[in-house]
C-alpha cells in the first residue's frame, strides 16, 4: 500500500520532479492542437470502450457461472463440452475469433432470406452484435476455467451445513455457495477484468469507433503519431487504476480473518 | 468437403502453403519474444530484488504500465519508437533510411511486453527459493554469475515454469496482434487468403486448429520440462501415503 510517508522518500521526490518535468516538456513542445477539434469523438470512444467493456463482462460472467460450474461438478457430458470450450477460446487468440465471428458469420447470414427478412437483420448488418459476441466469449471461455477452481474452492463444510438446515438446492447455491465462490475469486476476476479492457482494441479491427480507433482517426487525418498514443495509453492506463481500485473495495467489503 | 480440401492444399491453388508460412513466422516471432522477454526478466527481477532503491522504482513503473496499457497501443508505440531511433541512429552515422524486417520489429516489440510479465514471475520463483540454498552459495564465496547459473536458476525453475508456461502461450497468442501493423503472420496470412476466396468460416477454422495445436503440444511440452525441474523434489501425493 502506498502511504504518504513513503512517497515523501529524497529519492522518490527527485524522481516526482523529474516526472513532473516530463510532463510539462510533454506538454510545452509535443502537439496538441488537435485536441480541440476530436475532443467529442475522443469522448465518445472513451464512453465505447467503457461500454462494451461493461455489457462484455458482465455477459461473460453470467455464462461463466454455468462453465465453471458444469466443470466443477456436472456430469460428464455437461463437464466435457464446458472443457472443451474453455480449452479452445484460450488456446486461440481473440483477434482470430473476432475475425472469424465478424467475417464468417456476416459472410454466412446474408445467404438465408429468412434471417434478411427478420427484424433482427438491421442489428445484424452492423458489427458491434458480433464485437459484443465475441468479446462475451472470450471472458466467459477464460472466468469459466477460474469459476470452476472458485466453485471447488468452497469449503465443504459451508455446504454440508447448508444442507443440514435443509436449505432447498437452488436457495443454497445463491446464498452459500455462488457467493463465497465469487469473493474467492474476486482478486482474479479484477486482474481479468484489466485483461478484457486490454482487449477492448481489437473490435477496432471491425470498423467499431472505440477509443483506440479514434487515435487512430488521428494519426491518419493529422500525421501526428506519438501524442494521440500517449494520451490513449494514459486513458487506458486510468480506466485501469480505477478497475483496480474497485475492486480492492470490494474484496474489502468481506474482512479476512487474521490479515 | 473436397472444395474445403482444395482451398487448404499446399500448392499454390490451394492457401495451405501460406498459412503453413504464416505459422512459421509466427512461432519465430514467439520464440524470439519470449527468449528476449525472459533476459529482460531476469535483469528485471535480480533488479527488483537487490537493486537501489531507484533502480527497483523505475522498474515498478516498467512492469506497471506494460501490463496496464493494451498490447495493441504498446506495439504501435514501440514499433514507431524503434524504427525511429533505428532510422536517426543510421542517418546519424551516415547511411540512409533502413528498412526493418518485420520479424525483428515484432520481437522487440513483443519482447519487451513479454519481459514486465516475466519480471515478476522470475522475482517470484526467485524469492520462493529456500534462502539457506543461496547463503551456503554465498558462504563458499561463490561469484555472482557462478552462482546465477549453478544455484538460482536451477532451484528456481520448479516454480517458474508454470508461469513461464502461461507466459509462452500469451507470447504466441500476441503474435496475431502484429497483424494489426501489417506484418504477415498467421492470422493476417488467414485472412487474406478468406478475403481472397470468401471462405471465411474454413480458413479461421483452419488458423484456429493450428493454433490449438500449438497450444496443446506447448502444454505436453511444459508438463515435461515441468517434471524435469521438479526431479529430486519429494512429491506430495507420495509424502500423503
Amino acid at each position: 500500500m502506498i502511504t504518504l510517508r513513503s512517497l515523501l522518500l529524497p529519492h522518490r521526490i527527485a524522481m516526482m520532479v523529474v516526472f513532473a518535468a516530463l510532463v510539462l516538456w510533454c506538454a510545452f513542445t509535443l502537439r496538441w492542437d488537435w485536441i480541440p477539434k476530436y475532443a467529442p469523438l475522443a469522448a465518445e470512444g472513451i464512453w465505447r470502450t467503457i461500454w462494451i467493456l461493461a455489457v462484455t463482462t458482465v455477459l461473460g460472467f453470467l455464462l461463466a457461472i454455468p462453465l465453471g460450474l458444469a466443470q466443477a461438478i456436472g456430469p460428464w457430458y455437461l463437464a466435457a463440452p464446458a472443457r472443451t470450450f474453455c480449452t479452445v477460446i484460450r488456446g486461440t487468440p481473440l483477434l482470430l475469433q473476432i475475425w472469424l465471428l465478424y467475417y464468417g458469420l456476416g459472410s454466412l447470414f446474408p445467404q438465408f432470406p429468412w434471417i434478411r427478412e427478420s427484424e433482427l437483420w438491421p442489428y445484424l448488418r452492423q458489427a458491434w452484435p458480433y464485437a459484443v459476441l465475441a468479446l462475451t466469449l472470450s471472458y466467459a471461455g477464460y472466468e469459466g476455467e477460474v469459476m470452476r477452481g472458485a466453485f471447488a474452492g468452497v469449503a465443504r463444510g459451508q455446504i454440508e451445513a447448508a444442507e443440514a438446515f435443509g436449505m432447498p438446492r437452488f436457495t443454497m447455491f445463491r446464498r452459500i455457495w455462488l457467493p463465497q465462490a465469487i469473493q474467492s475469486a474476486l482478486p482474479t476476476l479484477g486482474g481479468e477484468t484489466i485483461l478484457q479492457l486490454k482487449a477492448t482494441p481489437l473490435v477496432a479491427t471491425i470498423a467499431i469507433v472505440e477509443s483506440y480507433a479514434v487515435a487512430s482517426r488521428v494519426r491518419q487525418d493529422t500525421f501526428i503519431v506519438y501524442e494521440p498514443l500517449l494520451l490513449l495509453a494514459v486513458v487506458y492506463m486510468v480506466i485501469a487504476g480505477i478497475l483496480a481500485f474497485a475492486f480492492r473495495k470490494l474484496e474489502q467489503r468481506v474482512p479476512v480473518k487474521g490479515h | 468437403m473436397e472444395q474445403v480440401i482444395e482451398l487448404l492444399s499446399l500448392s499454390p491453388p490451394g492457401w495451405g502453403g501460406n498459412l503453413l508460412r504464416g505459422l512459421v513466422h509466427s512461432l519465430e516471432i514467439a520464440l524470439g519474444a519470449f527468449g528476449f522477454g525472459l533476459l529482460i526478466g531476469l535483469g528485471g527481477a535480480y533488479g527488483k530484488l537487490y537493486g537501489g532503491p531507484v533502480l527497483r522504482d523505475l522498474l515498478a513503473v516498467y512492469t506497471t504500465v506494460v501490463r496496464a496499457v493494451p498490447e495493441l497501443v504498446l506495439i504501435l508505440i514501440l514499433y514507431y519508437v524503434g524504427t525511429d531511433l533505428i532510422n536517426k541512429a543510421s542517418e546519424a552515422m551516415g547511411y540512409g533510411r533502413v528498412e526493418i524486417s518485420g520479424v525483428a520489429a515484432g520481437i522487440w516489440v513483443l519482447g519487451i511486453v513479454q519481459g514486465a510479465y516475466a519480471t515478476e514471475i522470475l522475482r517470484g520463483a526467485i524469492k520462493a527459493i529456500p534462502i539457506g540454498q543461496l547463503e551456503a552459495a554465498r558462504a563458499f564465496g561463490m561469484p555472482p554469475l557462478k552462482m546465477l547459473r549453478r544455484v538460482t536458476i536451477p532451484a528456481m525453475m520448479s516454480f517458474a515454469i508454470p508461469g513461464l508456461a502461461n507466459l509462452w502461450l500469451i507470447a504466441t497468442k500476441d503474435t496475431a496482434l502484429l497483424a494489426v501493423v501489417g506484418f504477415n503472420e498467421l492470422t493476417l496470412e488467414t485472412r487474406q487468403a478468406a478475403a481472397s476466396t470468401r471462405a471465411y468460416f474454413t480458413f479461421f477454422l483452419a488458423a484456429g486448429a493450428l493454433y490449438l495445436m500449438v497450444t496443446l503440444l506447448s502444454g505436453r511440452i511444459f508438463a515435461r520440462i515441468e517434471k524435469w525441474a521438479r526431479k529430486g523434489q519429494p512429491s506430495h501425493r507420495r509424502a500423503k501415503a
